[in-house]
Parts: C-alpha cells; sequence; structure tokens
C-alpha cells in the first residue's frame, strides 16, 4: 500500500553514521545474547505481520533461514507465502514486527537487501520480444554488474538451467517451464547470498525438476547461499529441503525437519510395510491374523493388488524397530512367505494435512 | 518452535565464518557500489524497445504525413502567389500555419501545425498507454522490482524514454518538412524564423509530453492495456475533435448568443474560458501565436470598444518576444498540466501493491 522507503517507521528515523550503530537499542534484544558464534541467519523474521484492513494476511510470523540450508514454505493458495516474501523483499511494507535480510531491514534499506537477494516470483514473466539471454543482460544492468563479467555470468547460469541452446530465441516463444527455468537463472544473475524462490517449479516438466532440485542443492553446498522457497508440491519440497515451515491462515503452524514435523503433527503411529506372497483369500485372512497378533501393531492394511505390498501400523512409533523384527520372527515360525520388510517414511502430505487440521481446530478452540 | 536450535546441516561452509559488522549487516561475498541511477537504465531499455517496436514506425509515418501533406499545398498556394507576396516578411514560416485550399472546390486543408495538432496527441498516448499494467500483463513488474532499484526508477525512467521518442519523431519530422520546405519555395527562413519554429517545435513537445503524460496515469490507474487505450483514444476524440463542439454547448446552456452585442460578447467570452479548460485549445492558441508574427492576440476583445480598436489596428508582425509574452499563460498551463497528469500517475504507482 505504501512504499517502504518513503516514510519512517516506527522509532529512530535516519539511522545513518556510525555513531547511531552503537547504540544497543537498534537491535532486537533477541538478536544477541543467544550466547552462540553460528553466524546470523541471512533471513530472520520477529512477529512479522501484515494486515490488509481487516484480514491477516500474515500474523506475527517467526521465521529464521540459515546460510547453506534449504527451508520450504508449504501452504495453502493465500496463505500468505507471497506477502511474506514480498515484506522479507522490502515491496511491501509490515504491518507490524520486523525482517532481518543479510542483517538488513528490507523495509528501510530496500536497495541493498535487493541487490544480495535472488527473487523468482510467482508466475515469472519476461520481455517477450527480447531473447533470454537480452532478458537477463537487463537484469545485469540494473544490478550494475559491470558488462563483461555480466556476459560470462549470463553465460553460467543458462548453463545451469539448461537453457543454452534457447538463450538467443525470444521469450515469446519459451513455453511455460522454460520460462521458470530463465527465472531461475534471472534470480542468479546477480549473485545472491540469498535466493526465494516462489513456486519454482510448478510448470517444469518431471525430469527438469530433478534437474532444478539438484542445482538449489548444489548452490546451497557450494556457496553456501540459503533458500527459501513457497511451494505446494509437497514431494518436491520432502525432497530437496533441509527444514519445512507450514503456512495456514497467515500463522507460521509448525517448523522444522522432516522428522520434527513428524514427530510433532504425526499421530505417533509409524509404517512398515511387508511384501508377503499368497496363494488365496485363505493365505491372505492367515496373514492378517499373523501380523495382527504381534504387539505393537495397530492396524493392518491387505493389498488390494497382488503385487502391492501390506501396511502395518505400529503404535507408538518407537516401537517400529521391534515389530519388523518381529515380522520377520513370525514369518519363520509361521512359515509366511515374506519376500522383503521395510518401515516407510513418514509422508509430507499425511504431516501437512494433519498440522492444517490440529491448526483449524486450535484456531476454533481460540475464538470459542 | 522446535527450530530454534537446529544445528547447520554438514554441506553448510564452516570453514569460513562470516564476520559480522557492528550493524548486524551480513557482508556481502562481493562488494558492489549501489546502483544510485536505476532510471537511466530503464529509460534506456524501453527507448530502445520503442524504437525497434512497430508502433513508432506507424506513428513515425502518421506524424510525417500530417506535417508532410498540408505542408506541400501550403508551399503550392504560396508559390502560385510568390509574385504578390515577394518581398514581403515571415513567408517560410508562413508554410507551417498557412491552410490550404486544395482543388476545384476548394477544400480547406488544415495548416502544418493544425493537422499535427490533431495527431501528435496519438504519438504520446502510444508509447505510454501500457508503459505499466504491459508490466504489470507481462509478469515482469515483480521481478523488476525486486532488482536494486527504487521504484520511482521504473516509472521516471519510462517517462524519460517516452520524452526522448517524442523529441526524436517530432524532431526529426519537423526538420524533414522544414528542408522540403526550403527546397519546394526556394526561402532560406530567417534567424527569427528560424527561432519561431524552434519555440513552436518545443511548443509542441510539451503538448505531446501532455498526452504522453496522461497516457502513463492510464497505465497506472488502469489494469487493463486494452481498456487505457480505449479511454485514451476517446479522450483524446474528445478534447481535439468534439472538444469545440462540446463547449459550445456548454456556453449555450449558460449564456446564449442573444441579446444584446455585449451580452453575445460575453457569452463568447465565456465560451472562450471553458474552451481553456482543454489542452488542446491551449496548444492551438499557443502555436498559432508562436508561428505567425501577424496574431497579435488569442481573445477576442472583451467590449465593443475592443473589436472597434482591434479593427483600427495597423496590421503589423508582432517581434518573436511579444508573440513570447501572449502566450506564455498557455505555455505554463500546458506545463503544468503536464507535472499534474505526472505527479498523479507518480503517487498512485508508488502507492500500488506490487502483486494485481
Amino acid at each position: 500500500m505504501t512504499t517502504p522507503s518513503t516514510r519512517p517507521i516506527r522509532k529512530r528515523v535516519g539511522r545513518k553514521g556510525p555513531g547511531t550503530d552503537a547504540d544497543p537499542g537498534a537491535r532486537p534484544r533477541h538478536a544477541q545474547g543467544e550466547g552462540d558464534d553460528r553466524p546470523r541467519a541471512p533471513i530472520r523474521t520477529r512477529g512479522l505481520t501484515k494486515r490488509y484492513g481487516e484480514l491477516v494476511a500474515v500474523d506475527h510470523l517467526d521465521l529464521e533461514v540459515q546460510a547453506g540450508e534449504i527451508f520450504g514454505l508449504l501452504g495453502q493458495n493465500g496463505a500468505g507465502k507471497t506477502t511474506t516474501i514480498l515484506m522479507l523483499l522490502g515491496l511491501t511494507e509490515p504491518s507490524d514486527g520486523q525482517a532481518r535480510v543479510v542483517g538488513l531491514d528490507p523495509a528501510r534499506r530496500p536497495l541493498e537487501v535487493k541487490r544480495r537477494v535472488g527473487y523468482l516470483p510467482d508466475s515469472v514473466g519476461f520481455y517477450g520480444d527480447l531473447t533470454g539471454r537480452e532478458n537477463l543482460r537487463y537484469t545485469a544492468e540494473l544490478n550494475r554488474i559491470p558488462r563483461e563479467q555480466a556476459e560470462s555470468t549470463i553465460d553460467e547460469v543458462i548453463e545451469q538451467v539448461g537453457l543454452t541452446a534457447r538463450a538467443d530465441d525470444p521469450t515469446d516463444t519459451y513455453s511455460r517451464g522454460m520460462l521458470q527455468r530463465l527465472g531461475i537463472a534471472d534470480a542468479l544473475v546477480k549473485d545472491p547470498d540469498v535466493l526465494i524462490l516462489d513456486e519454482p517449479t510448478t510448470a517444469i516438466d518431471p525430469l527438469g525438476v530433478t534437474e532444478i532440485l539438484e542445482l538449489l542443492r548444489t548452490l546451497v553446498r557450494d556457496r553456501g547461499m540459503a533458500i527459501l522457497l513457497s511451494s505446494h508440491l509437497l514431494n518436491q519440497v520432502q525432497s530437496v529441503c533441509d527444514r519445512i515451515g507450514i503456512f495456514a491462515a497467515g500463522r507460521l503452524i509448525g517448523q522444522g525437519t522432516m522428522s520434527e514435523l513428524a514427530h510433532r503433527f504425526g499421530e505417533d503411529t509409524a509404517h512398515i510395510e511387508a511384501d508377503v506372497q499368497t496363494d488365496d483369500a485363505a493365505g491372505v485372512e492367515r496373514v492378517r491374523e499373523v501380523l495382527k497378533a504381534i504387539p505393537g501393531v495397530v492396524d493392518v492394511k491387505a493389498p488390494r493388488r497382488p503385487a502391492e505390498p501390506w501396511v502395518v501400523g505400529v503404535r507408538p512409533a518407537s516401537d517400529e524397530t521391534r515389530v519388523r523384527r518381529s515380522i520377520l520372527a513370525a514369518a519363520a515360525s509361521t512359515g509366511l512367505d515374506l519376500t522383503s520388510v521395510r518401515p516407510v517414511a513418514p509422508s509430507l502430505e499425511e504431516i501437512y494435512r494433519r498440522a492444517v487440521e490440529q491448526a483449524a481446530h486450535g484456531h476454533a478452540r481460540d475464538v470459542r | 518452535m522446535t527450530a530454534e536450535g537446529t544445528p547447520m546441516p554438514a554441506a553448510a561452509p564452516a570453514a569460513t565464518p562470516v564476520p559480522v559488522r557492528r550493524d548486524g549487516e551480513i557482508p556481502s561475498r562481493r562488494e558492489r557500489s549501489v546502483p544510485h541511477a536505476g532510471w537511466i537504465v530503464v529509460a534506456r531499455k524501453e527507448l530502445a524497445d520503442h524504437l525497434l517496436s512497430a508502433r513508432f514506425v506507424v506513428l513515425f509515418i502518421v506524424v510525417g504525413l500530417a506535417a508532410l501533406i498540408p505542408l506541400y499545398f501550403a508551399a503550392d498556394a504560396i508559390r502560385s502567389a510568390a509574385s504578390t507576396v515577394s518581398g514581403g516578411q515571415a513567408i517560410f514560416i508562413a508554410l507551417f500555419w498557412y491552410a490550404p485550399k486544395v482543388g476545384d472546390a476548394q477544400i480547406a486543408l488544415p495548416s502544418v501545425q493544425g493537422f499535427l495538432g490533431l495527431v501528435a496527441p496519438l504519438l504520446g498516448l502510444a508509447f505510454a498507454f501500457d508503459s505499466i499494467n504491459g508490466e504489470r500483463a507481462q509478469g515482469t513488474l515483480p521481478r523488476l522490482l525486486s532488482q536494486p532499484i527504487h521504484r520511482d526508477d521504473v516509472i521516471n525512467g519510462k517517462f524519460a524514454a517516452g520524452l526522448a521518442v517524442i523529441a526524436i519523431v517530432i524532431g526529426v519530422v519537423v526538420g524533414v518538412i522544414s528542408a522540403f520546405g526550403i527546397i519546394r519555395l526556394g526561402i532560406v527562413p530567417a534567424a527569427s524564423e528560424a527561432l519561431r519554429l524552434i519555440l513552436w517545435l518545443l511548443l509542441t513537445f510539451i503538448y505531446v509530453s501532455f498526452w504522453l503524460a496522461f497516457g502513463m496515469l492510464l497505465s497506472v490507474v488502469v489494469r487493463r492495456a486494452a481498456t487505457s487505450a480505449l479511454i485514451g483514444f476517446g479522450a483524446w476524440l474528445l478534447f481535439t475533435i468534439f472538444g469545440g463542439l462540446i463547449t459550445q454547448l456548454i456556453g449555450g446552456f449558460m449564456a446564449p448568443l442573444t441579446g444584446t452585442v455585449q451580452q453575445q460578447i460575453n457569452s463568447i467570452q465565456l465560451q472562450e474560458t471553458i474552451n481553456r479548460l482543454l489542452p488542446d485549445t491551449l496548444y492551438r492558441e499557443a502555436s498559432l501565436v508562436l508561428l505567425n508574427p501577424q496574431v497579435s492576440s488569442v481573445s477576442s476583445p472583451a467590449t465593443i470598444a475592443g473589436y472597434q480598436q482591434a479593427q483600427q489596428r495597423i496590421p503589423s508582425l508582432l517581434s518573436l518576444d511579444q508573440s513570447f509574452i501572449l502566450v506564455w499563460p498557455q505555455v505554463v498551463a500546458l506545463v503544468a498540466l503536464t507535472v499534474a497528469c505526472f505527479a498523479i500517475a507518480y503517487v498512485r504507482f508508488m502507492r500500488q501493491e506490487v502483486r494485481a
């Protein structure tokens, strides 16, 4: 609604010069005092809030993304992901709370933040009558990258996203997925410290997605970038992100690694898959009885088709290893034709669904 | 939340501890000065786009023809009367204001300045009507704004590029037709005529800039480029073609052309005042005065005595500075309108959400 740089926000206008920098009040206390020598997180928010009139788009968001990690922001459409990203870039002013990106307040020093943050917008677009390379050249110019350096960087990033063959075609002729690849290249042209990707892979074909996700992992590993990506493609988030934040109705209802999230939102049930050969219906019943008899097993699902495995639910989840051994032992003692048994990794889809449900219930309770 | 104490992934470059500055900024891996003149980069790119675009070529031809056709006939008419006007003053500049009659039926053709005044607004509109909403529709605006430039660099750069392309088109067109006129008439303009021409060129530039600013305003306020083009061309038709008719209508309601001579004069005065609300009128009045040294007033006299006085006046040529003083209010009004349009566009753009 308003521009970031034009109006003095909150206290301490005109924070310039070394004198004021020594003022301890300049920083929120929590940023210090943790007493660790870990590098500061390139993205930090505290109580970040954005209201549009009555609507609270982002509600007291506390987020931290470290250098060298990929953080996945999950959420339904309209959950506030894009608004959060715009606040991190200084393109929208927060109503409350604060953000620090590469240690700077994006609302007050947007230029320096934008110089060091690569951003791929949702449904990215390019100038259709310019070629891919020319579009990137424009970005390089806006970033004041010297000509020769820009050319070699552009060649490199185009190569990285696999567009070398089409780099000199007008972007009008690009497919949606190619535009998205070019968008990632565009975000990389400025050699950013932080990469913010809004729905980076929605239109890219499955093989392409693997390439792009590998590229992201390389960037994080080799250059120590911090990457924040928002998506609703759960498999991709699960496969590439180090940590995940789940967003619902403007609130971050959970964040952490996959296992932390599974621990928090799972029903404390682990699942085991077992391939068992059976000949007839009687055999199926016998397998079911044997599996059910194992202590800790709460649920047994028979395969719908012969090639599929049995799925065994275990509670508490910590019993999973013991139950797996018991299945092996039971198979040996009862003569089941067991060909394999393996634990099932918790699915993000499950966790996500449950987190959103819990949040909805919690919210309903809050209201009452 | 649980993530607070999460250790860094092993892959992180733990070997290079990132020094922390006193103000909390995490230093960049490479130092680069913050660009302070982003609008120049934007303007350069926009100008290149304009010059390569089809609309540039089309408008060049349209504006060129709009200037060349009346000039050709005016030159013919002046040539045929050459013997009588020989030795007269300011003949060359007459090429630009003389409204020739053509064919046996003596159809009146607009003069060069009249025709250009009609077509030039298109030039301004065409290079602005989709400048901001076009970026939105293409999805390039968020990407552009996430680059290290100020938000106003975008609109300033686009406006500057528009001004440059307008200056190129009208400068080249007037230059070419002047050369053509010189050849056709065989008269080289005197210094004062050349000056008048340059001042008129500046005036036309300001007038077209007004339409550029107006187009820009539309492109910020209206979401769809097609809609803003329609509104722009609608406004152009309304102002330049129907403008006079509408003011007559309004004037007729407020003060009908009846009664004593003084009452009639009053109602004409009223119509003139209403007319002057239109940028088109401002331009045409100023343009005629600047080009034609014989024109010594822009308004009708306010009293009967004034009329008599005007009739008794000995026809003479105004010097350039006198002409200029005469049109100063019009020029100021045009500049003010341009600035106002651009200022509104600017403020609206700065306050808009990045997301559509």
